[in-house]
């Protein structure tokens, strides 16, 4: 098991090469430059702010550099935001993603969870076919169509909720976006949890605990929960990077101040080192929520021998 | 081609016809339910196609007098018009072309990206299969869609450059399934017939084990279009897709959503016209793996 988390680990550095090799290049054959504007610069004030930036040195010199700068955990400065860094851009706009994608995936798996479980209980009932109609919409609609109909019915109708911002945290701004990431997230848990259970439930093994006198609540939870819960697992990786890359959607919609919103002003304006940090930090998000995940699925289902 | 004799090979193998083989895989996927899905998308498809040249109005045709009008059979527009004064019908339907075409398009592009690196990973194995999945697994590692939004940005805002990278960057779980089918694939006594006669490996991909795959490759078509609509939608509605004169579904809802609170209707159609799509590809798609792939059902 360690073994294999170290090699995953090792994984990372080329993977983060990789991203940021590829993503520097891109950005430097793309027409336009953080400096280009509406009036041009004196070539000579333009140069001069270039040299000032390292930017016209040879594209190899500025990867190893930057590179040079990240093991030192300097993400280097913005080229457009006077008085910011890198770093300190994304260091405001991080907490804003991580608390709003953390309350999307708990509230899809306490939402998505019982209903699932509850269906594969009940498989055909009036409730199960209904949360399983529910789901299935909640996974066709995609969050950016759902996100402004809820503004809509929330906000506009009813003037119950505020439209958009973030409001320092409060949790009324957080409502509609967590809502609107988690919805399609806890209907696909919920059709995959029923889907397992039911097959775990027809297993020989529930039928010899039900032959044992075993309570029906510790089949439930005990038996049947935890090999259930093992396809729900894997989907969890796919379902965080969702999340991420949902949420940089979502902040659009309700303007809220995160690392996607960086991230897309940054490549617009061509800020050069910030959209780099935050795929850094997107790179970085995504292979340590893989690793999660495949910790979980190996706590979870006890044939799966990691090497 | 009722038989198919290759002199090759030295004898003959009898197939059935690929219209016995599609009739009976409609038989076996048609439940009522697909048909009614299948109809409404074959409809939708259609309107798309063809609709363009009814509704009487162009896609930017401005009608000054008629500025956020709401749905009116009467008046002409049946499902009202924008806030530039443009028949909304007309619109979500040039939008439709474009959001299906692009879908379409980029899922080839992923397919013949997956299939190709998949079956020549799969049937080489080895030290090469080993190379190839290590940089697909490094490949799944990259938030993908930050390049795509990337190359949005960074490139001009055109159809071309988003559907080719959106076809670049989806055909990394094709290209894992087509391996494995591949690796059971390869060591089934036809295929080891067909090497032992001496057919040389890539014809016995195309041959013998591509052919296999069909299923499977329909099911992930299928599912994946939808995928891409959805993805090509975000990124118009994010402003980094298709752009003005021209417009997808994406673009209509990020139109719409701007107005919802005077002009409800130019976000409900459009973005119910996403929705109905997505959601029929979904059931169809799902419908196919239930008959091809009966185990994940």
């Amino acid at each position: 098991m360690l073994r294999h988390m170290l090699r995953r680990s090792l994984f990372a550095i080329p993977t983060l090469f990789g991203v940021i090799t590829l993503s520097f290049l891109l950005m430097r054959i793309a027409p336009g430059g953080p400096f280009t504007s509406e009036r041009p610069l004196l070539p000579t004030v333009q140069a001069a702010i270039e040299a000032k930036y390292g930017l016209n040195d040879p594209i190899y010199i500025q990867l190893i550099n930057y590179w040079a700068g990240l093991i030192q955990g300097d993400l280097g400065p913005s080229l457009v935001k006077r008085g910011w860094t890198a770093s300190s851009l994304i260091e405001a706009g991080l907490p804003v993603s991580l608390e709003l994608g953390m309350w999307a995936i708990l509230v899809s798996l306490i939402v998505g969870i019982p209903a699932g479980a509850y269906s594969a209980l009940h498989p055909g009932s009036l409730v199960d076919r209904s949360l399983m109609s529910v789901s299935v919409v909640g996974i066709a609609v995609p969050n950016f169509v759902l996100a402004p109909v809820l503004v809509y019915i929330f906000s506009i109708t009813f003037s119950l909720l505020p439209v958009g911002g973030w409001g320092g945290g409060s949790y009324a701004n957080k409502i509609l976006p967590v809502a609107s990431l988690s919805l399609p997230l806890a209907g696909y848990l919920a059709r995959l949890l029923r889907s397992s259970m039911i097959e775990v439930l027809a297993a020989d093994f529930i039928r010899t605990a039900i032959a044992k006198g075993v309570s029906i609540h510790r089949i439930l939870f005990v038996h049947a929960l935890k090999p259930s819960l093992i396809p729900v697992a894997s989907f969890m990786g796919p379902a965080m990077a969702g999340v991420l890359t949902g949420s940089v959607v979502i902040e659009r919609v309700f303007a809220i101040p995160g690392i996607g919103t960086t991230f897309i002003d940054g490549a617009v304006n061509r800020d050069y080192f910030v959209v780099l940090g935050a795929l850094v930090v997107y790179a970085t998000l995504l292979i340590v929520l893989n690793l999660v995940v495949d910790l979980a699925y190996a706590v979870l289902d006890p044939r799966v021998q990691m090497d | 081609m009722s038989a198919t004799s290759n002199a090759s090979e030295g004898f003959s193998v009898a197939r059935p016809s690929a219209w016995t083989r599609i009739m009976q895989v409609y038989r076996g996927v048609s439940t009522p339910r697909m048909r009614i899905y299948g109809t409404i998308l074959l409809a939708i498809v259609l309107a798309c196609a063809f609709g363009p040249y009814f509704t009487g109005y162009g896609i930017n045709e401005i009608h000054w007098d008629y500025v956020d009008h709401p749905p009116s059979f009467s008046e002409g527009f049946p499902l009202g018009t924008d806030s530039n004064g443009r028949d909304l019908l007309t619109r979500i339907l040039h939008g439709g072309r474009i959001s299906l075409t692009v879908a379409l398009a980029a899922t080839l592009v992923s397919l013949m990206i997956g299939v190709m690196y998949g079956a020549i990973s799969g049937y080489i194995g080895g030290i090469t299969d080993e190379v190839m999945m290590r940089v697909v697994d490094m490949l799944y590692c990259l938030p993908f869609i930050f390049f795509v939004i990337l190359l949005a940005v960074l490139f001009g805002r055109s159809v071309v450059v988003v559907f080719i990278a959106i076809g670049a960057v989806e055909w990394l779980d094709i290209a894992r399934i087509v391996r494995g089918q591949v690796l059971s694939l390869k060591h089934k006594e036809f295929v080891d017939s067909a090497r032992v006669l001496g057919v040389p490996a890539g014809k016995i991909v195309r041959r013998h084990i591509l052919p296999n795959l069909a299923g499977i490759i329909i099911v992930y078509t299928t599912l994946t279009v939808p995928r891409i609509i959805l993805l090509e939608s975000a990124l118009g509605y994010l402003g980094l897709g298709v752009q003005e004169p021209m417009a997808s579904w994406g673009v209509l809802v990020a139109d719409g959503a701007r107005v919802m609170d005077t002009a409800p209707w130019i976000l409900f159609f459009p973005a119910a016209a996403l929705t109905l799509t997505v959601f029929c590809l979904n059931v169809l798609g799902d419908g196919l793996r239930d008959y091809f792939d009966p185990k994940t059902k």
